[in-house]
């Protein structure tokens, strides 16, 4: 493509459909943050696709002056696969919640991570059901009390993050809704990344689950309660950046800095390791025995599956010069006969 | 016929118009190779043919079993073929089970060609014989012959120097050789495809060969059949042929539409018997264009397709009953979002995992009703296997003239039958354009043609064309997501109502007889060929009887009502409990009649007769 960069505005990318989330919802804050990370890309809006399941985080593309699918629950992989195979020089992005993209789509999650399609998934982690009113959802965790769980959800937690290096993610990040530097710096990063790229966005739901994250990564807490991972920096946090993490054995644990333990003891982090063992590990700091991880997981390089496809095209194409040969070919393949 | 060289052989040549025959064994007996062989030759040399192969879903059964017995039947002649044959002239048994299993079918006074070999105790036991079949008078009706192919196999290979195991598996090649001295054949085509096909392997190649000829000359001076027969050519239409199953006729179909379209297809699949070899075939085209995702699952191999579509390909998928079954919702979405999909399913024996290697017409109402809400699209049918490029071809026009998905309905028994296809000129096909929309004047995505009412095509990369389609109602003309129920009223007609507009765009109804009369057999499907050897067969009697074939179950060719009318009395005849009936029932107020079959097998032309029979003169 020999297209110039095109700098947009906010508002060019912003539609003219009323938005209709709840007020107060952290969607708007990711809203705003996407179209202005987007804006910053140098890409015409024509080439951007934003594709999404069901739930209140799959509207999304109707506010984006781009082009884009609501399509059905749980199924914005799949779809945004066929739009990828079909015109790789598309940018695409999926938007879905963790019901859309853990629970009803998991599968189809995992396997656009395995495949390395070169899109950005926007999960919008809220840990509940809201477009269906307050049930609990596949991040919910041990415990919770909602419409469908009155005695305590009895349904262990997944963690999109361990989930998605498990899939073999190469591009694997964390951000927060209310965090719009950071939201904007994490999305650009994800659409550099050549391959599929997933942000786990906490977003808060201010109906159905008020404040879940607030205890980590609320205005009050984000120093103290969670961590920026960068790559190569050691693991350090804080508001007065005193504490670090530190691998005893095979664990990681929470130690002060000072009195004999230096950042040269404390673990590393190490985004772009062939092995996603680090990353592994990182995903599985939990608040409050921990501070919450954000920033990029994991960051490798692997060939992407539209890429792929399109080198066999080239290959089965070498003798008719890069084009489709006549059909006549393809019909008198094998054993034919004349009748006279 | 004087032409006829003169046979070497003193037992007497027959001319007869048309053989069917039955090879069958164990799963690694060949029996597909060799009734494919057999299929090939006899095309070659003018037959016009027909092919059923029969399998078992155990891709390996134990040894010897019955239900391990795969078949394979084919029928050659001078005539129009139509059919695989209800009865086969001969059996080829490669062992007891493949005996027991067939037997019954075989034409009384038939021939049944057994490999001596194969019947020992434990093989015997393991059909369920009590005593040797071959020694008793259970085949006293049929005519024997008794070889044991396994030692003569291994006798004439005895010096070369492959594995005994590999001289064992040229056994098929010697029954091969048998039978093409039976029917008067050459051995050219299979020598040629041996050599080609080993051409690594010399040894093994020339093993087979010899196999090959050894079976046909040990027929020859063994005098081992009374006499022989040959098969003239048929009168077929003057052209170039090759033999296609429904599944390549169909994979070809699709690519070659969509090359005329100058877009690319992209298939999302899910393997799935009967439907895999849609997958296998088009994976093998990306010459042509042909993208292919073998997807996690039956639904997201259909949204991968709405996803390529939306991006301005030709989104594809293929799938057979189950996955028919999950496709629903998404299928909703396509036709809601009014973009282009080809749903192919490759019916099988249901319901649930039902008969997977079977054939069955039982998908209609899933297809024509099977989607939540009020969810019309077309609905086509192949008629056989080389039908089947026709029926693509079909299903791709009108899914991008009419930007709604269509479902293609085959079955097993097409999809793996096979038959001569008249290969066309490609540049006879019918155009196909996709009229993508570049022109932002004016531009709102649910503005309708006023023909068609198919709404614009934008491929996402258009400029100043951005726009939002989804699965939630639309407003009219802007595609805004609308909760009016004025305007779900007024959308959900006019959905109805474009899919009705294909109604003017069928060529005329094809009848096989006269126009009125006192019966009208009305079929769909892969019961083409015996329905209408049925019925050309009662006509030839002097009955008033016609058939028709509908090649559109949805909508329903604009003629029908007024042709069904005109019959006395009205039959469907159907693999499944009357599912076109009871749409044309309802559609045409008709008191028509079913013929029901469940067996996992087509019908026989002999049930359809006797159908026929009985609906003119019997209780019906």
């Amino acid at each position: 493509m020999s297209e110039e960069a095109v700098q947009l505005t906010r508002k060019d990318l912003t539609s003219d459909q009323e938005v209709r989330w709840c007020p107060g919802c952290g969607d708007y804050a990711i809203l705003k943050g996407v179209q202005n990370a987007l804006a910053g890309l140098g890409i015409p809006r024509e080439q951007m696709v934003v594709v999404s399941g069901i739930g209140c985080a799959a509207r999304f593309p109707y506010y984006m002056e781009t082009y884009g699918f609501h399509s059905i629950h749980g199924r914005s992989p799949a779809v945004a696969t066929g739009v990828k195979m079909a015109n790789p020089d598309l940018h695409v992005w999926l938007v879905g919640g963790d019901g859309d993209m853990m629970s009803i789509g998991g599968n189809h999650l995992i396997h656009i991570l395995r495949r390395n399609l070169d899109v950005t998934i926007l999960l919008f982690n809220n840990r509940i059901y809201g477009l269906t009113k307050g049930q609990f959802s596949p991040t919910s965790g041990l415990g919770v009390l909602t419409k469908s769980s009155p005695m305590g959800s009895i349904d262990p937690a997944f963690d999109p993050i361990g989930l998605a290096l498990g899939a073999g993610g190469t591009f694997v990040a964390r951000t927060v809704d209310l965090w719009g530097k950071h939201l904007e710096a994490t999305v650009a990063a994800a659409h550099a990344h050549k391959g599929t790229a997933l942000i786990e966005i906490l977003q808060n739901c201010i109906i159905f689950n008020d404040g879940t994250f607030d205890p980590a990564v609320g205005k009050k807490a984000r120093d103290e309660n969670s961590i920026e991972l960068v790559h190569g920096e050691p693991l350090v946090f804080g508001t007065d950046r005193n504490k670090g993490i530190r691998l005893n054995g095979t664990r990681l644990e929470v130690v002060e800095l000072g009195d004999g333990v230096s950042e040269d003891d404390l673990m590393r982090h190490d985004a772009h390791d062939d092995s996603a063992i680090v990353p592994h590990l990182m995903a599985t700091m939990q608040y409050p025995d921990f501070p919450v991880p954000t920033g990029i997981f994991r960051q490798v390089d692997r060939p992407t599956y539209e890429q792929s496809m399109e080198e066999q095209v080239h290959m089965a194409q070498l003798r008719s010069e890069g084009k489709k040969p006549d059909l006549g070919a393809l019909f008198n393949q094998g054993d034919t006969w004349v009748v006279s | 016929m004087s032409t006829e060289p003169p046979s070497p052989t003193s037992a007497p040549i027959e001319q007869v118009s048309s053989v069917v025959i039955r090879f069958a064994g164990d799963s690694g007996d060949g029996v597909q190779l060799t009734g494919n062989q057999f299929t090939k030759t006899s095309a070659l040399v003018g037959n016009d043919i027909s092919t059923l192969p029969d399998f078992p879903a155990e891709i390996r059964a134990p040894a010897g079993t019955l239900f391990g017995v795969s078949g394979f039947q084919l029928q050659f002649g001078a005539t129009e073929i139509r059919t695989p044959g209800d009865t086969p002239d001969v059996l080829v048994a490669f062992n007891p089970a493949a005996l027991k299993v067939n037997i019954d079918r075989l034409r009384k006074g038939g021939l049944v060609i057994v490999n001596t070999a194969a019947f020992s105790t434990r093989n015997l036991q393991k059909a369920g014989y009590e005593s040797n079949p071959l020694e008793d008078d259970t085949l006293s009706a049929w005519q024997l012959v008794k070889v044991d192919i396994t030692k003569m196999t291994r006798e004439a290979l005895k010096d070369a120097p492959i594995k005994t195991k590999d001289k064992d598996r040229a056994k098929n090649l010697f029954a091969l050789g048998m039978v093409y001295f039976l029917y008067d054949r050459p051995l050219d085509h299979t020598v040629n495809w041996l050599e080609g096909k080993f051409s690594k392997k010399p040894d093994i190649a020339a093993a087979n060969v010899k196999a090959l000829k050894t079976g046909y000359y040990y027929a020859e001076t063994a005098e081992v059949f009374r006499s022989t027969y040959s098969v003239p050519e048929a009168p077929i239409k003057a052209g170039t042929y090759r033999n296609v199953t429904g599944n390549l006729a169909t994979a070809m179909g699709l690519v070659a539409a969509a090359q005329v379209a100058d877009i690319n297809l992209f298939l999302g699949s899910y393997p799935i018997t009967p439907a895999s070899d849609l997958l296998h075939a088009l994976a093998n085209m990306r010459a042509h264009g042909v993208r292919t995702l073998q997807a996690e699952d039956e639904i997201a191999a259909v949204c991968s397709a709405i996803g390529a579509s939306y991006a301005g390909n030709l989104g594809v998928c293929s799938t057979s009953g189950p996955g028919l079954a999950l496709k629903g919702e998404a299928m909703g979405l396509a036709l809601m979002v009014e973009l282009p999909m080809v749903v192919v399913d490759v019916q099988r024996g249901g319901p649930s995992t039902g008969l997977p290697t079977k054939t069955e017409q039982s998908d209609l109402l899933i297809a024509l009703y099977g989607r939540n809400g009020e969810s019309p699209l077309p609905v086509i049918a192949a008629r056989s296997p080389a039908d089947c490029f026709d029926a693509a071809y079909e299903a791709v026009r009108i899914t991008i003239k009419y930007r709604t998905p269509v479902l293609l309905l085959t079955d097993g028994y097409l999809a793996n039958g096979s038959e001569p296809w008249r290969i066309p000129d490609p540049a006879s096909l019918p155009g196909i354009d996709p009229n993508f929309l570049t022109e932002p004047e004016g531009f709102q995505p649910y503005a309708r043609d006023p023909e068609t009412l198919a709404r614009p095509w934008v491929k996402p990369g258009t400029p100043h064309m951005e726009h939002r389609v989804g699965g939630l109602e639309k407003d009219d003309l802007t595609g805004n997501v609308s909760y009016d129920p004025v305007n779900h009223h007024k959308m959900c007609g006019l959905r109805r109502d474009k899919v009705l507009r294909i109604q003017n765009d069928m060529p005329p109804l094809e009848v096989v007889g006269e126009q009125s009369g006192d019966l009208l057999l009305i079929g769909w499907g892969g019961t083409h060929g015996a329905i209408t050897t049925a019925v050309e067969s009662a006509r030839a009697a002097g009955k008033s009887v016609s058939s028709v074939h509908l090649r559109h179950l949805h909508p329903l060719h604009p003629d029908l009502g007024d042709l069904i009318r005109r019959f006395d009395k009205v039959l469907v005849p159907e693999l499944n409990f009357g599912q076109l009936l009871k749409v044309l029932r309802a559609e045409y107020l008709v008191d028509a009649h079913g013929l029901h079959k469940m067996a996992g097998q087509p019908f026989t032309v002999t049930e359809l007769e006797q159908a026929i029979e009985a609906t003119l003169y019997g209780e019906a």
